[in-house]
């Protein structure tokens, strides 16, 4: 599943499941294009990956605000060529009960999970017509399949990134563009590393597989989902979460 | 045949991925094969390349080369 002379970009690539991503895409021969709130926090992924002998450059990026999107698309254009493989990772959680929930909280998450994921496409797709192939990669969240108490913001956005997706497959569809989206499980990143131990137990004894995901086990099936080989797969929503919801 | 009209249908072979020649003003955008994405990339390079911007009625409205034609020669 060679990815040798392609151009890949990952938004929030500084840690967690982004920066695995960005580094299992780059083994594959791609060129990585690696976002993050600035490009500082960016680097130490691109060091990993050229250490490893790869091709990856940092960009500081807002995803959910379209000058800066646009403005890092031109850049990435230029400095390693046109977008074969987006994969929208970026996202934040604001955790909090509905009634107590701001409004600010609502807006800043689906600011950066769901208009974020839109922007980047919207940036990507042109070259990628053009093109006549490309992949787009969305992550969503099993809390935006089943929902989560607590994550009104974040299982929303999750879930309206779902609907991109398969607007997105069926827009780009004949332009040899397929765009499919995962929902990871429960991962150990630093956006969980706050939940509760307890939550953590019960999580692990309701999962099949009966243990929590690392981002090691979600890189792969965007990988998977990035090949040429992948290119008859679009508009699906590939759960990766140890079976923890079938 | 203006210079104008050379670079609309040069833009419209372009982007269908047809012969120039086909592209005559009384051909049908249906009959050279063209789907709804590839009426937005034709409208979106027509108002790059001309500086000029087009509404969604009226590239909606298109169905020949010859509206495409009209519509150019009438906003540059």
């Amino acid at each position: 599943m060679s990815l040798e002379g392609k151009v890949a970009v990952v938004t929030g690539a500084s840690r967690g499941i982004g920066a695995e991503i960005a580094q299992q895409l780059a083994a594959q021969g791609a060129s990585v294009a690696c976002l993050a709130t600035s490009a500082n926090n960016a680097q130490g992924t691109v060091d990993k990956i050229v250490a490893d002998g790869g091709n990856a450059a940092a960009y500081g990026c807002s995803v959910g605000e379209a000058e800066s999107v646009e403005e890092t698309f031109k850049q990435i254009n230029a400095d390693l060529g046109v977008p074969y493989c987006l994969v929208n990772n970026a996202g934040v959680t604001r955790d909090q009960l509905l009634i107590r929930m701001s409004e600010e909280d609502f807006d800043q998450v689906v600011q950066v999970n769901l208009k974020g994921a839109w922007l980047c496409a919207k940036a990507a797709a042109r070259p990628m017509m053009k093109a006549r192939e490309g992949r787009i990669i969305n992550l969503t969240s099993v809390n935006g399949l089943h929902g989560a108490a607590g994550q009104t913001n974040y299982a929303s956005s999750k879930a309206g990134v779902v609907g991109l997706t398969k607007s997105l497959a069926k827009e780009l569809g004949a332009r040899g563009i397929t765009c499919n989206a995962i929902a990871p499980g429960f991962i150990q990143t630093d956006m969980t590393k706050d939940l509760d131990s307890g939550m953590k137990e019960t999580v692990e004894g309701q999962t099949p597989i009966g243990r929590l995901g690392t981002p090691g086990d979600i890189a792969p099936a965007v990988v998977f989902l990035a090949s040429l080989e992948a290119g008859f797969i679009t508009g699906q929503v590939l759960t990766v979460d140890g079976g923890l919801y079938m | 045949m203006s210079d104008t009209t050379n670079k609309v249908q040069a833009i419209i072979a372009d982007k269908l991925g047809v012969d120039v020649e086909e592209v005559v003003a009384g051909a049908t955008f249906e009959a050279l094969g063209a789907d709804s994405l590839d009426m937005v990339e034709v409208t979106m390079e027509l108002e790059q390349e001309f500086s000029i911007s087009v509404s969604d009625e009226e590239a909606g409205a298109v169905k020949s080369v010859q509206d495409v034609f009209d519509i150019v020669a009438a906003k540059v």
